[in-house]
C-alpha cells in the first residue's frame, strides 16, 4: 500500500514540478524517488499485515503479497529505466516535460494497482488508470497526425474493452454477491455456478484478453505502437504489458483457478493463435516498431502459457519471462531510438551498417535481438525455457511443441535486423548516440547475461 | 583444469578483442598453443589419474535442477583434442590475409573455441545443450560478416535450419526431465533411468533431427554446401573440421545410452539414410566444378559414413567412428586450406579453367597430394583406419548396406584424384602461371596436417586406449533395451 501511495505522491510532485520552475532537477528527482520507493517495496516483502491507510483497513481492496511485492519492484525498475531516456528524448519539449512525466508516472500507479489488486473494482480502477494515462501519451505528438490516430484508435478499442471488462465485472457481482478475489472464488468453490456466472467470466476474459493483445483482440497494437512516440511505445510494450499479464495471471491464481476447466478450451486457442498470428505477421513488416509490436503479440502468447499454468504456482516463470522480455525491449529501445532520430526512418534498412559507424551499439542490439528469439546464452532462452517446462509440467505438450516450432519463424524477423547491421553497407547519416542512451542499453544487456548466469536470485522469489 | 581447459579461449577471445586488429592473429595465435599445450599437459594427467581428476561439479539452477556438470572421459578428450589441435591451425591459415576488422574475427574464432569444448565436456543435458546453442552464434557472425556475395540468405538459412533442430532437441530434453524419476538432466541419471520404450519412438527423432541437420545427414544437408561455400575460409575450416563433430559426437554421447529403444526402432531408417546420403553426396561431388562445393559434397559423404557407423551398434563401428571423426577433421581442414589457396591465387574456384599447379608450385603439390591420398582412404593414412573399421562395422550389421557404404572409397577416389589431376597436373595455363609456391605459414600448417595424417595412420593406437573404456560404457547402454 504504501509503494502505490508514494508513486501517487511522486506523480503530484512531478505536476508542480512545473509551478515550482523545477523541471531541470525533474528527471533526477524522479530516479532517486523510485528508487527510494522501490526500497520501501521490497522492505514489505513477506510481511503478512494487511493494508491499510492509516486506521482505516484496505485489505479487502488492496493485498501487497509477494505476487505483488515482486512484480511492483520490477516495474518500479522498468520505469526508473524508461525515465533515465526521458531527459533526452524530451529535450526539446521542455514546457511539456513535467506533464509528460507526471502522466507516465501515474502510468505506473495504475500498474502497481494491478498487481496487487483484491477487489475487482480495484481491478477495473488500476486498468482505468493505466489505460486513460497512455490514451493521452499516445496522442502525446499533438501535430503528429500518425500519434493522433495511434491515441484516438487505443482510446476507442480501449473503452470498448472497458465495456466488457464492467459488464462482465457486474455480472460476476450479480452472480456471486461479491467483488472481492476470495469470496468469488469461495463461490466458485462451492459448486454451484450459475450460467451468468460464466458469461461474466468470458467477458472478463475478453477484455484481459484485448490489454495484453491477444489474438483476436491484437488489431489495434501494431498500429498504436508505430503511431506513439517511441518512447511511449517502449513504455506500452515494457510495462503496460506486463501489468495487464500480472493482473490476469492474479485472477486465475487467486481468484478463477476453480474455472480454469472451463476457460481452458478458449485459452489453447488463444495462445496458439497469438504465437502463431504474431510471428507469422511479423515477417513481412519492414517498420522496426511494428516488428517489435507483433513480436510482443507472439511474446504475449508465450506469456499466455504461464497462465495455462497458474494452478501449479508458475509465477516466477511468468516473472523471469516479463523481466528478460521487458529488459531486452528497453535495451533494443534506446538504442532504436537514436537510430531513427539521425535517420528520419523508423524502417530495418535505418539499422544498415550499423555495425561499422558503432560495433558497440551493434553488438548490443544483436544481444537484445537474439534475447528476445530465446537464443542461449541470453535470459530469453531461460524465460523460454521456463514457460515450456511448467507449461509441460502441466500436461500442455502438443501446444508446447507448437510453440517450439513457431519460436523457429521468429528468428527470420530477429535477424532481419542483425542481417541489415552486419551485412549491409552503411549510409552516410552520422549514429550519434547520448550518453544516458548507452548506459541504459549496457545496464539492459549486463542484466540481459546476468539473469541467465544467476537466474536463481530471481527464481527464487515467487516460490 | 577442466575450468581452465574451458575457460582459457573466453579469456583468448576477450583478449584478442581488446588487442587491436593488428596483433589480434598474433594474439589469438598465441593463446591457441597455449591451449593446446595445456591440452598436451591434460593428456598426461588423464594418462595418470583417469577421468576422475577432471570432475567439475557446480549448482547453478535449483529448479528445475541444472547444474555446471564437467567431466573429460576418453571420448570428450579426443574431441577436446581434435578441437584444441585445429584451432592454432585455423588462426594461422588466416595469417598474411587481409580482413576488415580482424580482432572481431579472431575473437569469435576463439568464442567457437569455447563453445566447442564446453559441448564437449558437458555432463548435464540443459548446459551441453547451451553450450551447443553457442556454438552456433560465432559461426553465424564469422560467415555474415567475412562470407562471400551471397552470404546473407545462405546464413539465414544455415541458422534457421540448425536452430530449428536445436529447438526440438531442447523439447526433447524438456520431456526427459519430466519422465526421469531424479528429475535431473545429470547424464548419469538419463543413463541409468531407461524411459519407457513407449515414448522412446519420438523422443528419438526430436533428438535426431538436430544431430542429423548438424551432421549433416541426407536429406538434411541442403543448408550446408552453400554455407560451406559462402563462409571465409577459416568459417569453413571450423564448420567442416570440428562443428559437425559436435552431431555425431551428440549421437554417440546422448543418443545411443539415453534412447536405446528408439534407437532399435528407428536406427535402420537411419542408418539407410546414411547411406543412401554417402551414395547421392559422392555422385553430386563428381558432377562438381567448383572446389569448395566438391569438398563440401565429398565431406557429406565421408559423414555419413560415420554416422551409419555409429548407427550400426558394434564396436568397430564406434571405433571406426570416432577414428574418423578425428581424420576426417584434419583432412578436411586440409582440404579446404588448399582450396582457399588456390581460389585466393588464381580468383578462381572452377576446376576446369586450372591446371598445372605443380610445375610452378612443387612444395604446395606434394602436401596437397597427401592430403588427398589421405581423403581417398590410401593405407598408410590416418584415413584409411577409420573407414576400413567403418565399413567392416557397417558390414557386420548388414552385407548390402556395406557394399553401398564401401561404394564411398570408391568413389572418393574418383572425384578427388579427377579434382587433383585438372588442378594440379598437365598443362600450367595463364590463370595458374602466377602460382607463387607456400609462404612460411601455410607451408607450417600445411606440413602439420600432412605429417599428422601420417602418424596417425601408422600409429592410431593412443586414440583407441583413450576412448575404449567409453566406448564400452556406452555400447553396453546402447544395446540394453
Amino acid at each position: 500500500m504504501t509503494t502505490l501511495l508514494y508513486t501517487t505522491c511522486l506523480g503530484l510532485f512531478c505536476m508542480l514540478a512545473e509551478v515550482l520552475n523545477l523541471r531541470k532537477l525533474l528527471v533526477p528527482a524522479l530516479i532517486i524517488g523510485l528508487s527510494a520507493i522501490f526500497v520501501v517495496n521490497m522492505q514489505q516483502w513477506g510481511i503478512t499485515t494487511p493494508a491499510s491507510i492509516g486506521p482505516v483497513s484496505v485489505s479487502h481492496m488492496i493485498k501487497m503479497d509477494n505476487f505483488a511485492i515482486a512484480f511492483s519492484g520490477l516495474a518500479i525498475i522498468i520505469s526508473m529505466l524508461i525515465f533515465v531516456l526521458s531527459a533526452n528524448y524530451y529535450k526539446d519539449e521542455q514546457n511539456h516535460i513535467s506533464d509528460y512525466l507526471s502522466i507516465m508516472v501515474f502510468v505506473l500507479c495504475g500498474a502497481l494497482v494491478m498487481f496487487s489488486y483484491n477487489n475487482m473494482a480495484m481491478l477495473f480502477l488500476g486498468i482505468e488508470i493505466l489505460s486513460i494515462s497512455l490514451y493521452i501519451m499516445a496522442g502525446s505528438r499533438r501535430f503528429d497526425t500518425r500519434s493522433n490516430e495511434s491515441g484516438m484508435k487505443y482510446f476507442l478499442m480501449g473503452a470498448f474493452a472497458s465495456g466488457f471488462l464492467l459488464f462482465g465485472i457486474a455480472l460476476i457481482y450479480g452472480a456471486s454477491g461479491t467483488f472481492e478475489l476470495e469470496g468469488i472464488a469461495k463461490y466458485v468453490a462451492a459448486g454451484s455456478v450459475t450460467p451468468m456466472f460464466y458469461l461474466g467470466v468470458t467477458l472478463l476474459l475478453f477484455a484481459m484478453l484485448f490489454k495484453v493483445s491477444a489474438v483476436p483482440f491484437h488489431f489495434w497494437s501494431p498500429d498504436v505502437y508505430e503511431g506513439a512516440p517511441a518512447l511511449i511505445t517502449a513504455f506500452m510494450s515494457t510495462l503496460v504489458k506486463i501489468a495487464a499479464f500480472a493482473a490476469l495471471y492474479r485472477l486465475f491464481s487467486h481468484c478463477l483457478g476453480g474455472t480454469m476447466y472451463y476457460v481452458e478450451p478458449l485459452l489453447i486457442i488463444v495462445t496458439g493463435a497469438t504465437i502463431m498470428v504474431g510471428n507469422v505477421t511479423a515477417l513481412s513488416q519492414i517498420n522496426v516498431k511494428r516488428i517489435l509490436a507483433y513480436s510482443g503479440i507472439a511474446h504475449a502468447g508465450y506469456m499466455l502459457l504461464g497462465v495455462l499454468s497458474s494452478q501449479t504456482n508458475a509465477a516466477s516463470s511468468v516473472l523471469f519471462y516479463a523481466a528478460a522480455y521487458a529488459i531486452a525491449t528497453i535495451g533494443l529501445f534506446a538504442l532504436a531510438i537514436m537510430t531513427f532520430k539521425s535517420n528520419f526512418s523508423e524502417n530495418v534498412d535505418a539499422f544498415n551498417g550499423l555495425a561499422k559507424k558503432n560495433p558497440v551499439a551493434a553488438a548490443l542490439i544483436s544481444v537484445f535481438m537474439l534475447s528476445l528469439a530465446g537464443i542461449p546464452p541470453f535470459a530469453g532462452f531461460l524465460g523460454k525455457y521456463y514457460i515450456f517446462s511448467e507449461a509441460i509440467r502441466n500436461g500442455y505438450v502438443t501446444l508446447t511443441l507448437f510453440a517450439v516450432i513457431n519460436s523457429i519463424i521468429a528468428v527470420y524477423y530477429y535477424l532481419k535486423v542483425i542481417i541489415a547491421m552486419y551485412s549491409q553497407p552503411a549510409n552516410d547519416k552520422p549514429l550519434i548516440i547520448h550518453p544516458s542512451y548507452m548506459v541504459v542499453a549496457i545496464i539492459c544487456a549486463a542484466a540481459t547475461i546476468g539473469l541467465t548466469v544467476a537466474p536463481d536470485m530471481f527464481m527464487q522469489i515467487l516460490k | 583444469m577442466t575450468l581452465l581447459l574451458l575457460l582459457l579461449p573466453l579469456v583468448a577471445a576477450l583478449a584478442v578483442l581488446l588487442s587491436g586488429n593488428k596483433m589480434a592473429s598474433r594474439v589469438a595465435l598465441l593463446f591457441t598453443v597455449a591451449e593446446f599445450g595445456l591440452t598436451v599437459y591434460a593428456y598426461t594427467i588423464f594418462k595418470q589419474q583417469g577421468p576422475e581428476a577432471f570432475v567439475f561439479f557446480h549448482d547453478w539452477i535449483s529448479s528445475p535442477k541444472i547444474s555446471i556438470n564437467l567431466g573429460v572421459d576418453g571420448l570428450s578428450f579426443v574431441m577436446i583434442g581434435l578441437t584444441n589441435f585445429l584451432l592454432p591451425l585455423i588462426v594461422l591459415s588466416g595469417f598474411n590475409r587481409e580482413y576488415s576488422n580482424a580482432k572481431t574475427y579472431f575473437s569469435l574464432m576463439l568464442l567457437m573455441q569455447f563453445a566447442l569444448i564446453g559441448v564437449f565436456m558437458a555432463y548435464d543435458g540443459l548446459l551441453y545443450y547451451i553450450f551447443w546453442e553457442l556454438a552456433l552464434l560465432p559461426i553465424y557472425f564469422i560467415a555474415l560478416g567475412w562470407g562471400g556475395k551471397n552470404r546473407v540468405p545462405v546464413t539465414l538459412k544455415f541458422f534457421i535450419y540448425t536452430l530449428a533442430g536445436s529447438l526440438l532437441m531442447l523439447f526433447g530434453f524438456i520431456m526427459l526431465y519430466y519422465y526421469n524419476p531424479n528429475a535431473s538432466f545429470n547424464i548419469t541419471d538419463l543413463y541409468n533411468n531407461p524411459i519407457c520404450s513407449c515414448n522412446q519412438g519420438w523422443l528419438f527423432w526430436m533428438f535426431f533431427l538436430a544431430f542429423a541437420i548438424k551432421i549433416p545427414i541426407v536429406p538434411f544437408h541442403t543448408w550446408q554446401a552453400d554455407t560451406y561455400s559462402e563462409a571465409p575460409t577459416q568459417g569453413t575450416m571450423l564448420l567442416s573440421g570440428i562443428m559437425l563433430k559436435m552431431g555425431t559426437y551428440s549421437l554417440i554421447r546422448w543418443l545411443l545410452p539415453i534412447l536405446p529403444a528408439g534407437v532399435a526402432e528407428w536406427g535402420p531408417l537411419a542408418i539407410t539414410l546414411s547411406v543412401i546420403g554417402i551414395v547421392y553426396a559422392s555422385i553430386i561431388a563428381i558432377m562438381q566444378s567448383d572446389l569448395k562445393k566438391l569438398f563440401a559434397y565429398s565431406s557429406v559423404a565421408h559423414v555419413g559414413l560415420i554416422a551409419a557407423g555409429i548407427f550400426a551398434l558394434n564396436m568397430e563401428g564406434l571405433q571406426g567412428s570416432v577414428v574418423q571423426m578425428i581424420a576426417h577433421g584434419v583432412n578436411v581442414v586440409g582440404l579446404f586450406f588448399c582450396a582457399d589457396i588456390i581460389i585466393n591465387r588464381t580468383k578462381t574456384a572452377n576446376i576446369s579453367s586450372l591446371g598445372g599447379i605443380r610445375n610452378v608450385a612443387p612444395r604446395f603439390n606434394t602436401l596437397f597430394m597427401i592430403v588427398v591420398i589421405a581423403s581417398v582412404a590410401l593405407p598408410l593414412t590416418n584415413g584409411f583406419i577409420g573407414e576400413f573399421l567403418l565399413v567392416y562395422g557397417v558390414f557386420k550389421y548388414n552385407t548390402w548396406l556395406a557394399v553401398f557404404a564401401g561404394l564411398t572409397i570408391i568413389l572418393g577416389a574418383v572425384y578427388m584424384l579427377r579434382m587433383f589431376q585438372n588442378t594440379m597436373l598437365g598443362n600450367t595455363n595463364e590463370q595458374t602461371q602466377q602460382f607463387a609456391d607456400l609462404n612460411w605459414s601455410e607451408t607450417l600448417v600445411l606440413g602439420i596436417i600432412a605429417f599428422t595424417i601420417v602418424v596417425m595412420g601408422v600409429y592410431p593406437k593412443p586414440i583407441f586406449e583413450l576412448v575404449q573404456p567409453s566406448l564400452d560404457i556406452i555400447l553396453n547402454k546402447a544395446l540394453a533395451k
